[in-house]
């Protein structure tokens, strides 16, 4: 099994030695980096497979990181870890690029899953998120813009409520009798709507989040 | 007022906060005034007769100039382009009255001047101070309008003085007391504004300190207050998460979530069930809602079922957390409580036991709800509650 290089990216130190203390053996830490700055000159230098971004930092946070390697053309794979679980936040990384959010308090053993879940290129999706994209997607009188970007297929909405539901991927797949893999393809394809989608909801749900 | 330097001691002309050269700054400091006083009396004096010209040139050649290392500060170019214009009305102004060559049409400007004199005396330095810089700047940044309203106040005396002549033209001088009007108005308005802003300045600051002084509060009542019980409790590692675990949801409540009345909608309603069982229980309950609702008496129902399923499963299951899930669609409501915990054989409950027959099973139904258990000894255990919305 190949290892996976991870370049942890948190203002926190003692989260950062926190984290490294609990990722499993296939997880290799090569840097850390405390904000903006030398986040990106790292994952210049290192080139990580998989960069654990938190979200709220000084000079911009995660996703001015984010718009900065992305925009010059990197295909480092970022998976967001963050203490909030507000809404502007969670949405904002995913549409910033992220491959994927979970909260700080996941366990060590599912954060590694979830790292070389996105080392592979897959996405990775905490209850909270699923819920979000479910909320955020819910069905509406208006037809969507782009019918293909703008809606959820059954069976994405399906996958989405067990992940809310608290199941993991494969108990998701024994429960509608697909493979893994199928399970990841659909999250991925959610995934790819809420990056690309430029649905009213989207944006307007995230903010009167924020205003209610 | 008299001017003449005093033995001690020596009046100098002082360089920093200089208007022309001086003069009056150094006469103020000698005479404990402010020196504006006595640049607005030179003005005065300047005006009548050129008198204040001449004291001050005086003034200038007699009294030395205090030393200063290396270059001095630059002269404040906005006060003298104020005192200039202050000057430039006055003088116009008496040009015209002819108050200037003395007699009864000096008075005005004398009872004027002492007026504005004893007025800048009172206000408060520090409030004087505002005024100052705050008028400063803005004669810097406009001076145009300030120059156009001296200039309209001008015309607006000359053309009333003129018509008064005329009575029968008191039209004619209506107008030009608008016109008077209207250029003090000009004048003016720069001032109130400065005295407006500073107001609000003053507000905004306060409503600050008071949203500081909430912010204080609640990490005094509540994080700190946890800080000292987990400090005290150390020794019991569940109690420590518990209590780590109860402020958290407290302070993310507290500034994530929209403020919402816990009895008014469905997702309210489950998240605080979720929070009072994970206090009671010590397991975290991990809740995700999707759409809300107001709360009806079926749903209030479906709660007391969630809620029993949230304690049976913290109590009986041994999963180290529970995932609760509700969803709002159009015609139904949908909660889930699922643990990862030891499960069970269903038909293994004995008829007597309450929790699962009675208070989810039978309560649902008795309410035109359902409820599903799904269990598998070591693998978990998963309560489905739907109930109809009824619209």
């Amino acid at each position: 099994m190949k290892t996976v290089r991870v370049l942890i990216v948190d203002d926190h130190r003692l989260f950062r030695s926190g984290v490294r203390a609990e990722l499993g053996e296939s997880i290799q830490v090569i840097g850390e980096a405390e904000d903006v700055e030398s986040a990106v000159q790292a994952i210049a230098e290192l080139q990580p497979d998989v960069v654990l971004l938190d979200v709220h930092m000084p000079g911009g946070g995660g996703q001015e990181v984010l718009k900065r390697v992305l925009g010059s053309g990197s295909q480092v794979r970022f998976l967001a870890l963050s203490v909030s679980d507000a809404a502007e936040d969670v949405i904002g990384v995913i549409r910033g690029g992220a491959r994927g959010y979970v909260t700080k308090t996941i366990s060590g053993a599912e954060l590694t899953d979830a790292i070389i879940r996105v080392s592979d290129g897959d996405a990775v999706f905490s209850p909270r998120l699923a819920g979000f994209v479910l909320d955020a997607f819910a069905s509406t009188e208006a037809p969507p813009i782009d019918p293909e970007l703008d809606s959820l297929t059954q069976r994405e909405r399906e996958v989405l409520r067990l992940i809310a539901r608290g199941y993991a991927y494969k108990e998701i797949a024994k429960e509608l009798f697909i493979s893994v893999k199928t399970v990841e393809t659909h999250v991925s394809s959610v995934l790819r709507k809420l990056q690309l989608s430029n649905r009213h909801e989207l944006s307007r749900w995230a903010t009167a989040r924020r205003l209610v | 007022m008299s001017h003449a330097p005093e033995a001690y001691p020596r009046l100098v002309r002082p360089v920093k906060g200089r208007v022309i050269a001086g003069v009056a700054q150094g006469a103020a400091a000698q005479l404990r005034l402010d020196p504006v006083v006595l640049r607005l009396a030179f003005v005065l004096l300047t005006v009548i007769d050129g008198l204040g010209f001449v004291a001050y040139a005086a003034l200038w050649m007699f009294t030395p100039k205090e030393q200063v290392k290396g270059r001095g500060p630059a002269r404040d170019w906005g006060q003298f382009a104020a005192y200039g214009v202050l000057w430039l009305v006055l003088a116009g102004f008496g040009w015209v009255t002819g108050a200037s060559s003395g007699g009864f049409g000096s008075w005005p400007i004398a009872v004027g001047g002492i007026g504005a004199l004893i007025l800048w005396q009172q206000a408060d330095p520090g409030r004087r101070q505002r005024w100052m810089t705050g008028a400063v700047k803005q004669v810097r940044t406009t001076w145009v309008r300030t120059i156009i309203g001296a200039l309209l106040v001008a015309v607006g005396a000359v053309g009333f003085l003129a018509a008064s002549g005329e009575l029968a033209k008191a039209r004619t001088g209506l107008v030009f007391t608008a016109v008077v009007v209207g250029g003090i108005l000009m004048i003016a308005a720069p001032y109130l504004a400065s005295l407006v802003k500073e107001l609000q300045r003053e507000r905004t600051e306060r409503i600050r300190q008071e949203e500081r002084a909430e912010v204080a509060a609640h990490v005094h009542d509540s994080v700190l207050h946890t800080l000292t019980l987990i400090q005290r409790n150390a020794h019991d590692p569940r109690e420590v998460t518990r209590l780590a675990r109860s402020q958290e949801r407290e302070l993310r409540n507290w500034l994530y979530q929209p403020k919402q009345d816990a009895d008014a909608t469905l997702a309210a309603a489950v998240r605080r069930i979720a929070a009072e069982e994970e206090d009671a229980h010590g397991v975290p309950i991990e809740v995700v809602c999707v759409g809300d609702c107001e709360l009806t008496e079926g749903l209030s129902a479906l709660l007391h079922a969630a809620r029993q399923a949230m304690v049976n499963a913290a109590k009986y299951s041994e999963s180290p957390v529970i995932s609760v899930y509700a969803e709002v669609e159009a015609d139904e409501v949908t909660v889930f409580v699922r643990d990862r915990g030891k499960g069970f054989v269903l038909d293994d409950i004995p008829e007597d036991r309450m929790g699962i027959r009675q208070s989810i099973i039978g309560r649902m139904e008795r309410h035109g709800g359902s409820a599903r258990v799904r269990t598998e000894p070591g693998d978990g255990t998963e309560v489905m509650l739907t109930m109809k919305r009824d619209t």
